[in-house]
């Protein structure tokens, strides 16, 4: 029976002022009576508009059809065979702007919570599934995938379902790029993401980590190796920084930096060897979903202030409006239309303030976002201990300097047609190391689409 | 995994071990570093190559035990494992067309001089070495040295070894006796490095240092390493480790390498419980 609800069945979370002071899972996920209610608010169409609104092609409805039946493993079979990554799609994808923005129930009230469903579905068959999934059979060929982030391990899952052998090479000691190293535990589970993994490996990909393309074996080794097409996935690369007086103060962290210890290196629990600053006050300078989880993981660790400061307003920022309401639930301060133009050191160079510029929204720019100006006379301090930059990060130049006729633009990012194909027979690329910083689930669409590639490659150099 | 082939205490501080690695080995530059990591709960610490043996598949490291992770690694007994050893990252030192160049180094920055020293001397340049240690019982690699220099000055601080002096005195005596180096290499402690710079500038002499900041990936990410070279930020891990000393804004550096002291002490003081050792 349809469900004519005009709201989404809301999503189970842990209390605000609990969360924010542990690092489990936010969003705890719908019961099978939740997700069945919420299956039966799907109209079916004809048209689907939905599918055409996720970058990796999911047969939507089909998969929500199942739940509606109660035929939970039905639905995750339909849903793997377009993802390679369900349970961690569920949580971190941006529904909002991708399926859910096409969904007809979205005309009038909210849309169907396609990403909790997703979500329910993987984390069911999680649960309830016997044995990993079966090895396809070998077509005799070897492709190589550089980097284990969400592109790479699409990349390599759709290519050994199509038989090819393999072989993943991480630079970190642990699979799962952002995956790991950025997105938080409370956001993300690793044990998720390792069985993911899992699953991959169950289908004949082989993943060494502690290898740097680049540096331990260059692209060029591989094909020498008879790896016969290459896929590079090597993701973000140095954080960028401002370039205002006082970044290099002691209590001045890169997102990156400020992550990958607590994520990664594991800091927030006590018998870690990774140090990580115990801040009072901190300020996450930057309005993106890294910015988010940079000052989630501050108040988790015991800040008792954290400030979002970002030049633009709220509706500006390219977070998810998910992780903005949740990081204003666990009370992050947000400070917008506020510009950081020093950071104030004291004596011993540690961090004792950020000073900042009050903003105005003038004429819409280049982006169609409107520009920032500065409103005169409007310097004032804050008072933190800890600054977090959280304003993206420029491509990785370890492959590019290594890669004879690898074309990259002039800000480094790798060139690479539609359908990932670069300037160098054979090597594909896709993700971040192409676009910039960007989504997961961008990076994954860009990892299958040259899997494709990759295939139609190996085949036409073979017949 | 990754296994110790051999293990050897050099001073009561600094341990060397070769360290079962043939994709490194085979790379592996001087100049360059690696990243390990001891265990699935270590950190993970940047150290410079020693040495390598690309025939049989090893690479050197030389540590001093300063942290939770250096005294956990010099817990390791030959023939056992770490869990992860990435490499060889960052630039390998410049030394194509040198003639005559002297190396500075101190402490256990001499681990790292020395395979620079050993490929200057083989490449049929002029190597003066000039070495330092606190005392007589923390001297390291004196006859690898020997091996490679054409002129060698041990100092150390009291004089309880060698020469009583600093490494400055030392090579401001080689270069006012008429010696003229292309390049000067300074590797050691931070103010050691800035101390020859500021005299090496004096003199005009184009000095490159080896920078050792924290660091977590060691491949471009985290942005940790970052130093102030010429006035631009620079990451050491992708850009350096070596930088032209002139240009390194050292106070910055020294400011940054002590970000984490209190929290290393009280980790050091927690493994020394641990293992029912006295605090040293």
């Amino acid at each position: 029976m349809a469900n004519m609800s005009l709201l989404k069945n809301p999503m189970p979370v842990q209390e605000p002022l609990v969360r924010n002071g542990n690092f489990k899972e936010v969003a705890l996920g719908y019961t099978e009576d939740q997700a069945i209610d919420e299956a039966n608010r799907c109209l079916g169409c004809k048209n689907r508009p939905c599918v055409g609104g996720c970058p990796v092609a999911v047969d939507i409805p089909d998969f929500i059809a199942k739940v509606k039946e109660g035929d939970f493993e039905s639905a995750y079979q339909i849903i793997s065979k377009s993802s390679a990554l369900p349970a961690v799609c569920g949580r971190v994808c941006p529904q909002e702007t991708q399926c859910e923005s096409r969904c007809v129930r979205g005309i009038k009230g909210e849309p169907v919570a396609i990403g909790r469903l997703e979500r329910f579905v993987a984390d069911w068959h999680m649960a309830h599934a016997e044995g990993a999934p079966e090895m396809p059979e070998q077509n005799g060929h070897k492709a190589a995938v550089i980097g284990a982030g969400p592109s790479g391990l699409t990349c390599a899952g759709d290519l050994a379902r199509m038989g090819y052998k393999v072989t993943v090479f991480e630079a970190l000691h642990l699979a799962g790029g952002v995956l790991v190293y950025g997105i938080p535990e409370f956001r993300l589970p690793k044990a998720i993401v390792q069985k993911e993994i899992e699953n991959l490996k169950a289908l004949g990909v082989e993943i060494n980590t502690n290898i740097v393309i680049g540096k331990t074996i260059t692209v060029d080794e591989l094909f020498a190796k008879g790896y016969e097409a290459i896929f590079i996935g090597s993701g973000a690369g140095l954080p960028r920084f401002m370039n205002i007086p006082g970044e290099n103060l002691k209590g001045v962290y890169s997102a990156n930096e400020y992550l990958t210890r607590t994520n990664l290196m594991k800091a927030y629990l006590p018998d870690s060897d990774t140090p990580i600053m115990s801040a009072k006050n901190v300020a996450v300078v930057g309005g993106g979903n890294v910015a988010m989880d940079a000052a989630r993981c501050a108040k988790r660790l015991g800040a008792e202030n954290v400030y979002i400061v970002y030049r633009r307003g709220k509706e500006e920022m390219p977070a998810r409006n998910e992780e903005i309401e949740h990081a204003e639930e666990e009370e992050i301060i947000f400070k917008t239309l506020n510009n950081p133009v020093e950071i104030l050191g004291d004596e011993h160079k540690c961090v004792k303030g950020i000073k900042c510029v009050e903003m105005e929204l003038g004429e819409p720019d280049e982006s169609g976002r409107r520009r920032p100006v500065v409103k005169d006379g409007s310097e004032f301090v804050l008072d933190v201990d800890c600054v977090i930059m959280s304003i993206g990060t420029s491509p990785n130049p370890l492959i590019r300097n290594t890669t004879e006729g690898l074309d990259t633009q002039k800000w480094g990012g790798i060139i690479a047609d539609e359908n990932g194909q670069t300037s160098r027979e054979g090597v594909f690329a896709g993700g971040d190391a192409v676009t910039g910083a960007a989504t997961v689930i961008l990076a994954m669409g860009a990892g299958k689409t040259a899997a494709k590639a990759m295939d139609e490659y190996i085949r036409s150099k073979n017949a | 995994m990754y296994k110790i082939v051999m293990k050897k205490i050099l001073n009561p501080t600094v341990t060397m071990m070769k360290i079962d690695a043939a994709d490194i080995a085979a790379k592996a530059e001087p100049g360059q570093f690696i990243i390990l990591r001891v265990d699935e709960k270590g950190e993970r610490i940047p150290l410079t190559v020693a040495d390598f043996d690309r025939e049989a598949g090893t690479v050197t490291i030389i540590f001093q035990i300063v942290g939770a992770a250096t005294q956990k690694l010099n817990q390791k007994k030959e023939g056992e494992y770490i869990c992860d050893f990435v490499g060889p990252l960052g630039v390998a030192s410049h030394t194509e067309g040198l003639k005559k160049v002297a190396v500075v180094s101190g402490g256990v920055g001499c681990a790292i001089a020395y395979p620079i020293a050993k490929k200057l001397h083989l490449q049929g340049c002029e190597v003066h070495s000039v070495v330092g240690f606190r005392n007589k019982d923390l001297v390291i690699l004196e006859d690898e040295f020997k091996g490679v220099s054409d002129k060698l000055k041990m100092m150390t601080d009291d004089g309880s070894y060698g020469e009583k002096g600093l490494v400055t005195n030392a090579l401001k005596e080689l270069i006012d006796s008429g010696e003229k180096y292309d390049e000067v290499i300074a590797i050691g402690p931070l103010i050691m490095m800035k101390f020859v710079c500021a005299l090496t500038k004096e003199y005009g002499i184009k000095t490159v240092v080896s920078m050792n900041p924290i660091m977590i990936d060691g491949t471009g990410m985290c942005g940790g390493c970052r130093l102030t070279v010429g006035g631009q930020t620079k990451f050491a891990c992708v850009d350096g480790p070596d930088f032209d000393g002139h240009q390194v804004d050292f106070d910055e550096a020294m400011e940054r390498s002590n970000m984490y002291k209190d929290f290393e002490r009280k980790r050091h003081e927690e493994i020394c419980n641990l293992l029912n050792k006295e605090v040293n």
